[in-house]
């Protein structure tokens, strides 16, 4: 039955509507949850869009997230996906290395450690607030708020100097844009990971109460591996929480019932980032794994070798798991969406986003209270070039 | 209901503290899960399946 199923050719990136994962594949997801996908490369693999399917597959250890087996869903950059790795760069990991390194960081990032940061993380938004109130409107949020925020949480956390921040956020722009040459790809990662490396040196000498440090006392790792945890930690723990403020913010504002709900009422407001984390799924293109062995999954019979395509998109969207899934309501019980991934690579700093933007959108709504956009809807910038999809500019007025 | 709780397979996302925190704790080493009641009350089972559902890893299991 699904070997009759019409050949999708590469994943789908082309977003209809700004809120909503292209329109391709929730049509595939009727069809039939697991298909057959013709990648990049001309690989006869998978394309995972159901949520059940899904969750399977991220649970199960005989996928694999090994780059070298990787074929990559799509045209841009499928080379540069299957070079040998940054040391540390334990996402892309199986288990044992992947259990290794993660067990040396989950002690940092446990949901009672994250709750202690919760003063430090109010009194950076409230200063974000009061720049934003000294300048006046109309604002940029994503250069005001959305990105500032998590940018300068993740770098205490880590020990990054701030000062540092235009570096590295040009480089990791390179890095997540989609149709950087694989020249810029390579110079961008080389650029932060020796940036990393300089920093991790220097705390070898002069250490700091932070989390490189933490990591170069424990004495378990190379400067190397530490300066690639550190590139990953940098990159993920601000591109990602600064894109779910920038587009969630741009979301309530075009559902004014669903934002009034966010800024009235404290009690729904955790419930809300859920919602708003399950319906905006800013992970733009898959997962992808490869089977290990054969593996059937859904009817599906996958073979050692075939890579997996998942879309957290259509996934979070699947009515068979959220009925009614495609319109935003913060009061729908939202838990066990799949944005955070699921399984052994389920994100790590999760506990951490969940709590930065707790604090963020509220604070961000009461402060500004006629909080609206400054040009239409139409012509706000979206980043449906970049690996974590949001917006590149959000203009508002107050 | 009794509670098991693999610390092997367990990677510390946290979910179920997250979810249970009276039940649930993480290790301050390596964020692993803790049970600090493995036999909770009756009224905490549709709580307890949700947090065996919620996490990514498996580690956590009830038996009747």
């Amino acid at each position: 039955m699904t070997e009759a199923t019409p050949r999708l050719a590469t994943y789908p990136l082309t977003r209809e509507r700004a809120f909503d994962p292209p329109d391709e594949l929730a049509r595939r997801r009727a069809e039939a949850p697991i298909q057959r996908m013709t990648y990049a490369d001309g690989h006869e693999g998978w394309l995972v869009t159901g949520y059940a399917e899904s969750r399977a597959i991220l649970a199960d250890n005989r996928f694999s997230s090994r780059p070298e087996l990787l074929h990559s869903p799509i045209p841009q950059r499928g080379e540069f996906r299957r070079e040998p790795l940054t040391p540390g760069f334990f996402i892309r990991m199986d288990p044992p290395a992947h259990t290794r390194y993660r067990r040396l960081l989950t002690g940092q990032f446990t949901v009672r450690r994250m709750k202690t940061l919760e003063p430090r993380i109010q009194e950076i938004t409230e200063s974000r607030l009061d720049a934003m109130e000294r300048e006046g409107a109309p604002a940029d949020l994503v250069e005001s708020f959305a990105l500032p925020i998590p940018s300068l949480v993740i770098c205490e956390l880590l020990g990054v100097p701030y000062e540092d921040r235009e570096k590295f956020q040009r480089d990791s722009a390179v890095l997540l844009n989609l149709d950087s040459s694989i020249e810029d790809v390579r110079a961008a990662v080389q650029d932060l990971y020796s940036y990393l490396h300089g920093l991790v040196t220097m705390k070898a000498e002069e250490p700091a109460d932070d989390i490189l440090s933490g990591l170069v006392a424990g004495g378990e790792l190379t400067t190397e591996e530490i300066g690639g945890i550190g590139l990953l930690l940098l990159i993920a723990g601000h591109e990602t929480t600064a894109n779910m403020l920038g587009l969630g913010t741009f979301a309530l504002l075009t559902n004014p019932d669903q934002l009034a709900v966010v800024r009235d009422d404290p009690a729904a407001v955790e419930n809300a980032v859920e919602e708003l984390l399950r319906y905006l799924s800013i992970v733009h293109i898959g997962p992808t794994r490869t089977a290990l062995e054969d593996v059937e999954v859904g009817g599906a019979l996958i073979r050692a070798g075939e890579s997996v395509t998942m879309s957290v998109g259509a996934a979070n969207r699947d009515p068979e798991r959220f009925e009614g899934g495609d319109a935003l309501d913060v009061t729908r019980p939202a838990h066990g969406h799949l944005s955070f991934g699921h399984g052994i690579h389920q994100c790590l700093g999760q506990q951490l986003a969940r709590i930065e933007m707790r604090i963020a959108y509220p604070a961000l709504l009461r402060r500004f209270p006629n909080l609206r956009l400054a040009v239409p809807a139409r012509e706000v910038p979206l980043r449906s070039n970049m690996a974590i999809y949001g917006v590149h500019r959000l203009p508002v007025l107050w | 209901m009794k509670i098991k709780a693999d610390t092997g397979r367990c990677i510390g996302a946290g979910m179920c503290v997250l979810t249970l925190p009276q039940v649930f704790d993480q290790s301050e080493d390596d964020g692993t899960v803790v049970v600090l009641d493995a036999e909770p009350s009756a009224d905490l089972a549709p709580a307890v399946n949700r947090a065996v559902q919620l996490c990514p890893s498996g580690a956590l299991s009830v038996e009747e």
